[in-house]
């Protein structure tokens, strides 16, 4: 399926993960994470259950430290 | 916009700066420059001299609370300022209270933990008010990676990649341009609006 990852197409190889599959498959290591779909925040803890499906909107942004 | 149209505007609107340290008191100086009138500064630590190389602080004020120090400085620019400070160390549960009166909110934290804290809660919780958030900005040159990205009503300005540990420490010109981006996007943010 394929998905809009930070503004960017990318191609997944399955029909339907769920976030924490793609912080794998992308080797998004970071804690600090924040996680939107579709534009709603994904909690962290929701990770495992929460589906990512094909065309959906998804946003990964990695928090550094600095300011 | 003339610059009286501008400043009209700005002074109807109320910016919440959440951390006083490089970012915040950086973009703090350039709002009130530009004719912004009432702040909410957050912050709970004390100035050092360490801070001198990119926060807006000065030498005699070491030892001061960054929010007393902020205020009394762009205070100097426009003493007709309505300022509120908070001399607190940000929690979760406070943000909703707290910035819920503001037409935009800067996270200009220095820890990535208290950054993703604000930007989750607010994003959960207050989702109608724009946050302006700095990521990324240690080192110095590559100026040209330095970028501002919109995701809904969320502004991410800086490089996303350059943090701040052993040898790449934060310094005032990169620190000093992503304090200005945040500045210019909550610009973009009141005076479109």
């Amino acid at each position: 399926m394929n998905i809009i990852l930070n503004n960017n197409i990318e191609q997944i190889e399955a029909d339907s993960i769920v976030v924490t599959d793609l912080l794998r498959i992308k080797n998004f290591t970071f804690k600090m994470l924040v996680v939107k779909i579709n534009g709603t925040l994904v909690k962290k803890s929701d990770y495992e259950k929460t589906a990512i499906h094909e065309g959906d909107d998804v946003m990964v942004l990695h928090l550094i430290s600095g300011g | 916009m003339t610059i009286e149209e501008i400043s009209k505007t700005l002074q109807s609107k109320k910016v919440g700066i959440a951390g006083c340290g490089g970012l915040g008191s950086n973009c703090a100086v350039a709002l009130v420059r530009t004719g912004l009138h009432s702040l909410l500064l957050v912050d709970y630590d004390v100035i050092t001299v360490d801070n001198l190389n990119r926060q807006y602080y000065f030498l005699d004020q070491v030892g001061m609370k960054k929010v007393n120090a902020l205020r009394e400085n762009i205070l100097r620019i426009n003493p007709g300022l309505n300022i509120v400070v908070s001399d607190c160390k940000l929690e979760s549960a406070d943000v909703p209270l707290l910035f819920s009166g503001c037409d935009v909110v800067v996270e200009a934290f220095d820890l990535a933990d208290q950054k993703m804290m604000l930007i989750e809660t607010m994003l959960e919780f207050l989702p109608h008010i724009p946050v302006v958030s700095g990521n990324g900005m240690a080192g110095w040159g590559r100026t040209n990676i330095l970028s501002s990205q919109k995701i809904d009503n969320l502004y991410i300005c800086g490089d996303g990649i350059s943090e701040v540990g052993p040898g790449m420490p934060p310094l005032a010109p990169r620190v000093g341009i992503v304090a200005h981006m945040q500045a210019n996007a909550v610009l973009e943010i009141l005076l479109n609006s």
